[in-house]
């Protein structure tokens, strides 16, 4: 992958500043749709979601009260695993976005909201809902790429630390909540001698801090004592159910922007960006994941990236429905809709992570060798006849 | 959720009661206890004040009477108050303020009486939808449109259309503690009259002397007809309730008269919020007030007077900016939308695409 801009053949060079535009409308027709036809099925939904969600929690942490028996251990680290990724994606993720904010229900409210998470909303609804969602795969704005600890990208400059990053990776995804916790605090760069003192970054600082604090005396003391004998059993129970929330939502997330196939955009090319090219970039810097609905269901719709970038604050139910509308915006304006099994995109992600841990140079050309794996391609006979076809 | 565990933990702390919320806030953190027990018993929530509907039973062709069980710390209205309900429609809470009519029961419900207007989001809702069940959002009675103690000897009551609901409060309440009541109620016929069959029962009881009157064929009250009718007006206490113009023309006509402290009203529309183009912006806890155009955002205007304003993507993406509307009314510049709030609804709006479409104060 290399930054859009600098491709010997761009992807959207087929595409005037009149059909992004037009583009642009469609996108908002689809958006209006939903929009409209927001109500009842939707609110029932989020709640039967909350509900179920909270009440395998307190099952799962009742069970574990006698977690000394190794099948109650089992169906407990199962089900508290299940309930804390529901909590983190379907729920936490999609609310703090706003997309229930319509139902006006302040409990379900992205301005009331806590999450099971190191991280408060309010410093995770900065870096991501502002800053991410904003300036979504723009070289040297979106953080997301990865993460200031890795080189996902041939247009960022490699640096020894790099080489270590198939390794930090792994370790960010087993403390993932932590390490989204220190990226929203911008550690990196608040941590240097000349910022470290600031008010503000002490001040969100202490509240990470109490947060991490208050999570982890529940889940590592207060519940662990109130299992009596079963509490190493529970301890280890719970240590489990958050390293494996950790691991699956670190992959979901990973699958988002990281797969071959996405685009990155540089610095200065969204100077001056229209809604139509905001949309465009949106649809081309994001990838999916395919699968049955539990699978969209446990990614908290992240299985819909696309959609999702699109729409970010569209309730989360409604992106497998205009899913197939949103494609056929791709396949009629000649774009890659870029998506694939859990697996696939999981690897994909991780051969970048590894492959980028060298410096070009090293790698060749500069040129990733993105054709044999990128998934889904649409050949360029196909999109010339589509795009003839929609001009007539 | 943390922020009212914190809240409450503050006051209580020092207790037993105290130290065990704290230590049940920690087993349950980042939720607080009750958001589990919502689930099971919604009505015993020590965060939020609900209610169940038990019963819904017709009235008229487009009224009914809603019974709802209220949950703990609910204090018993007195007779004549309204209470703020927030009903689910469509999915969105809306929030309406409703007369009770039974203020309480031997059972602990209490009732309101609601008629379906023309393009009545919640009233409608109520009238034709609404199942017995449903739990609803409840806020503690308030309104001083009640009778005093010691009664008064002499008691009027003048109310048209479902300005009977608090007055039936009243009448079911009290009539036996008073003396001389006279009820002059309009209704458009006499099949639309709410309560018709209590009020007559009450009337030949002989505890009340009421005059019903029929809009689609009597003309409507004027206040010189009501003196027509009770021509000892002057010496009565009276309870007034109904469409704004028949309050503004009593409200005149004791004035004239003098004997303005003689005169409760109630209202149940708020004032009509104008919803032209821009208007006065206040954001009330910077006491800052800004003349603002209908194009320019809230959130640009309050940037424009040096409010210190929560913002983020500016373009209604990333709900950075989300303050609550605390009244008036704004436009979503996208799509045109209105969103108003009534004082104490706290409707939450995106300051980078609205606009003020009236006058609209915001708590920042």
């Amino acid at each position: 992958m290399t930054a859009l801009q600098k491709k010997p053949t761009s992807p959207v060079a087929h595409l005037s500043d009149e059909d992004i535009e037009t583009l642009g409308r469609e996108v908002d027709a689809i958006r209006e749709q939903v929009i409209a036809s927001r109500g009842e099925r939707d609110a029932t939904y989020i709640h039967k979601v909350i509900t179920a969600q909270r009440s395998l929690e307190a099952t799962s942490r009742l069970v574990l009260l006698v977690s000394v028996f190794p099948p109650a251990w089992l169906l407990g680290t199962t089900g508290l695993a299940l309930a804390k990724i529901l909590e983190n994606m379907e729920i936490g993720h999609n609310v703090m976005h706003g997309q229930w904010d319509w139902m006006r229900d302040p409990k379900i409210h992205s301005t009331t909201w806590e999450w099971d998470s190191a991280s408060p909303s309010e410093q995770w609804k900065h870096s991501h809902n502002e800053l991410h969602h904003t300036y979504t795969n723009v070289l040297g704005k979106d953080g997301d790429l990865g993460y200031g600890i890795m080189r996902v990208d041939e247009d960022q400059p490699w640096h020894p630390f790099h080489l270590g990053q198939p390794l930090w990776n792994f370790l960010n995804a087993c403390f993932f909540q932590y390490g989204i916790a220190a990226y929203d605090l911008k550690l990196g760069k608040n941590l240097r001698k000349d910022r470290r003192s600031d008010p503000e970054f002490r001040r969100i600082v202490g509240a990470t801090l109490r947060k991490v604090r208050r999570q982890a005396t529940r889940d590592y003391l207060i519940h662990p004592l109130l299992s009596g004998i079963s509490a190493p059993t529970t301890l280890t129970a719970n240590l489990t159910a958050n390293l494996v929330r950790n691991l699956w939502t670190h992959s979901v997330i990973m699958c988002g922007h990281f797969p071959e196939g996405v685009e990155t955009f540089e610095y200065h090319s969204i100077d001056g960006e229209t809604r139509g090219q905001w949309y465009l970039r949106q649809m081309l810097g994001s990838a999916n994941i395919s699968g049955n609905r539990l699978t969209h269901l446990m990614t908290g719709n992240l299985s819909f990236q696309i959609e999702h970038h699109l729409f970010p604050d569209l309730p989360s139910n409604r992106y497998q429905e205009i899913a197939p509308k949103v494609q056929e915006l791709f396949d009629r304006y000649g774009l890659t809709y870029t998506t694939g099994p859990m697996y696939r995109q999981v690897a994909s992600a991780w051969r970048k992570v590894i492959r980028l841990s060298l410096p070009n140079q090293v790698l060749g050309s500069g040129q990733p060798a993105r054709e044999d794996t990128a998934p889904d391609c649409v050949c360029v006979p196909m999109v010339a006849a589509r795009l003839a076809s929609r001009s007539q | 959720m943390t922020i009212s565990t914190t809240e409450r933990t503050a006051v209580a702390a020092h207790t037993a009661g105290g130290r065990f919320r704290r230590f049940a806030g920690l087993v349950t953190t980042p939720l607080v206890p009750e958001d589990f027990l919502d689930i099971v018993r919604p009505l015993h929530s020590g965060t939020d004040l609900r209610g169940r509907i038990e019963a819904i039973h017709p009235e008229t062709r487009d009224a009914v009477t809603v019974r709802i069980r209220p949950g703990r710390r609910w204090c018993t209205p007195v007779a004549g108050q309204y209470v703020r309900i927030g009903v689910d429609v469509e999915g969105v809470r809306q929030w309406r303020s409703y007369s009770v009519t039974t203020p309480t029961s031997a059972d602990g419900c209490f009732t309101i009486t609601v008629k379906a207007l023309a393009g009545g989001k919640v009233s409608t809702h109520l009238v034709r939808r609404a199942r017995v069940g449903t739990v609803v959002q409840l806020d503690q009675p308030a309104g001083d449109f009640v009778l005093p103690a010691p009664r008064p000897t002499k008691v009027l009551f003048v109310t048209a259309g479902s300005g009977i609901t608090p007055v039936m409060g009243m009448l079911r309440e009290s009539l036996h503690e008073l003396a001389d009541v006279v009820l002059v109620h309009s209704a458009r016929t006499a099949e639309d009259t709410i309560f018709r069959g209590e009020l007559r029962t009450l009337a030949a009881g002989g505890r009340l002397r009421l005059t019903e009157r029929h809009t689609s064929t009597d003309v409507r009250l004027t206040p010189d007809a009501l003196t027509a009718l009770v021509p000892d007006l002057a010496e009565r206490h009276t309870w007034a309730c109904g469409p704004g113009a028949l309050l503004d023309a009593l409200e005149q006509h004791y004035a004239a008269a003098g004997i303005s402290d003689r005169l409760h009203t109630e209202r149940f529309q708020a004032a009509v919020v104008a919803t032209g183009v821009g208007g006065t912006v206040t954001f009330t806890r910077s006491d800052t007030t800004v003349v603002s155009d209908g194009a320019t955002s809230l959130l640009d205007a309050g940037e424009n007077v040096g409010v210190l304003m929560p913002s983020g993507c500016r373009m209604g993406v990333c709900f950075g900016c989300v303050v609550p509307l605390r009244q008036g009314a704004v436009r979503d510049l996208r799509n045109g939308d209105l969103t108003s709030a009534n004082p104490g609804d706290g409707v939450l709006v995106q300051t980078c695409v609205s606009a003020a479409a009236g006058p609209c104060e915001l708590d920042l």
